[in-house]
């Protein structure tokens, strides 16, 4: 069984990359949102704002890398929603295949596309002035932690995928997500902001994932940050996959 | 009143569908209160029913995609709950609810059904079966620009990868011009002529006579009738003739009054019931 579940997942993995291949537009209109907030923060508020960093597009990045993840994960919602609904998803479920071939083959096409949009707003940080000198073992925990983190967003966005009856359902439920860094520490520092609000910022998960990625692109010590980091994400990744699971076997019986 | 004619003579092999005292809701909604019928090997079953008189719960309960509440069945001599991995590789559905993926070319389709059905050159079996429905021009053609009938033709094909020895097809020919009605049909045929067992679902008198052996009808979720189309036929009173006034159709009348006609105007000619309610 595992041997069919590798190979119906790769066949199925290279179907949907064909999609995105086919309509790039997914990923540029994933990498233009989070491209436009870091011109408006570094050109417009960037002058007013006191992040204590002489550079503000570094202090601005890994905010950025979460805003695109976020918006990047809706895409999966709504192609696993398209497949429900046109059904081609019957189809696959009513051949000899691996049952959860057809998940992972949107995951897994999920974390090409937003690594693909990453670097996508990476390369432009890179125009606008973002300099890091951290070394290549910095870089893979940067990129171990987005990709954990995308992972657990992606099998999040699952479930509406799953259980929408509407495209503008399936994509709907990333909006919050992608609101969650602004009221982080991915703008200005969070000792800023008013008591509540604080509070409420500095134990969400954004503000440990933004300060960890900061700190390694920064060469700082990240410390208890990191593993705060990777708890959520590991925790998230776990309860979304759960959900997920018992969803698509309610719904395929 | 159920009818059975089930029993035809000469007929001993295992049914290649096999559907006893099936039962299944949807809250409230009875949808199908005990469904039997079987289906013999190499045969062309056509279930004909009205819109919602539970065809495709049918056809989605067999497919293994629905579960049904209560009674069983087979299909190549399987069971759809307890084995429906082997199930699933004896069958293949093609039709209302299954679609084809716009996004991709039509030979891609293929390959990818072909892939996930393990052939050993999934290339090869794209390429003869584009060859065989005349979809070779369009092979590599995204799929969104396809006519109706080439779609549908595409479904059939992509149905055919790995010669399932079952195949369902639901409603094959609706919303379909009538050209692209024969194609299919003349599809179906070539399918049955190779010894595949056909399930088909349709609410088109002529369809299921054209191209089933048996048919049964379902009608608020039960068969209320099943057999030949000679059988059906002599459920009925024999035919009698009935003469009813036909009002003149547009081509009389432009016959007329272009008196190209060899007639005059046929203000009240007569015709046989069918063909007076089917008004032209």
């Amino acid at each position: 069984m595992t041997g069919n579940f590798l190979s119906d997942t790769t066949a199925l993995t290279q179907r949907s990359l064909r999609h995105i291949g086919r309509s790039p537009d997914t990923i540029i209109t994933t990498a233009i949102t989070p491209i436009a907030l870091m011109l408006l923060f570094v050109y417009v508020f960037g002058g007013a704002v006191e992040a204590g960093s002489d550079n503000y597009v570094n202090y601005l990045l890994p905010g950025i890398l979460l805003i695109t993840v976020a918006s990047g994960i809706s895409y999966t919602a709504y192609r696993l929603f398209l497949d429900m609904k046109g059904g081609i998803f019957e189809r696959f479920q009513s051949m000899p295949i691996a049952r959860s071939a057809v998940l992972w083959a949107h995951v897994l096409t999920s974390l090409v596309a937003n690594l693909i949009s990453l670097v996508v707003v990476v390369l432009v940080a890179l125009a606008m002035g973002f300099r890091s000198g951290a070394g290549v073992l910095a870089w893979l925990a940067v990129a171990g932690i987005m990709l954990l983190f995308t992972l657990a967003l992606t099998w999040l966005a699952v479930i509406p995928g799953l259980t929408a009856t509407s495209v503008e359902g399936a994509s709907a439920f990333s909006y919050p997500l992608i609101f969650l860094p602004f009221i982080s520490s991915a703008f200005v520092p969070t000792e800023s902001m008013p008591g509540p609000v604080r509070a409420f910022a500095e134990n969400q998960p954004a503000t440990s994932i933004v300060d960890t990625v900061r700190g390694l692109l920064a060469q700082q010590q990240v410390g208890v940050d990191l593993w705060i980091a990777l708890a959520w994400c590991v925790g998230l990744l776990t309860v979304a996959y759960v959900v997920a699971r018992s969803v698509y076997h309610r719904k395929v019986r | 009143m159920s009818i059975d004619l089930q029993r035809t003579p000469g007929q001993g092999r295992e049914p290649a569908i096999q559907v006893r005292g099936l039962h299944k809701s949807f809250q409230e909604l009875q949808v199908l209160r005990g469904v039997d019928f079987d289906v013999a090997p190499g045969s062309v079953f056509a279930l004909l029913g009205s819109n919602g008189a539970g065809k495709t719960t049918v056809v989605r309960i067999l497919s293994t995609l629905l579960r049904s509440d209560a009674g069983a069945a087979t299909v190549n001599g399987f069971d759809v709950a307890a084995q429906a991995g082997k199930v699933r590789a004896s069958i293949s559905l093609t039709g209302q609810f299954a679609a084809v993926d716009e996004v991709l070319s039509g030979r891609e389709n293929l390959v990818l059904v072909a892939r996930l059905r393990r052939q050993r050159e999934p290339g090869r079996v794209a390429d003869d079966l584009l060859a065989r429905f005349a979809l070779t021009d369009a092979a590599n053609r995204r799929v969104a620009t396809y006519s109706g009938g080439m779609r549908r033709r595409l479904d059939l094909a992509m149905s055919l990868v790995g010669k399932p020895p079952v195949i369902f097809l639901d409603e094959p020919t609706i919303g379909l011009d009538p050209q692209a009605r024969l194609e299919v049909w003349q599809a179906v045929r070539e399918l049955a002529g190779q010894g595949t067992t056909v399930l088909l679902t349709t609410q088109y008198l002529d369809e299921a006579e054209q191209l089933a052996d048996r048919i049964a009808v379902l009608h608020e979720g039960r068969i209320i009738a099943n057999g030949t189309l000679a059988e059906l036929r002599r459920l009925f009173p024999p035919a009698t003739v009935e003469y009813v006034e036909k009002q003149p159709s547009l081509e009389d009348i432009f016959l007329a009054i272009v008196g190209g006609g060899d007639t005059a105007v046929p203000t009240a000619s007569t015709a046989p019931v069918r063909a007076a309610k089917d008004p032209r």
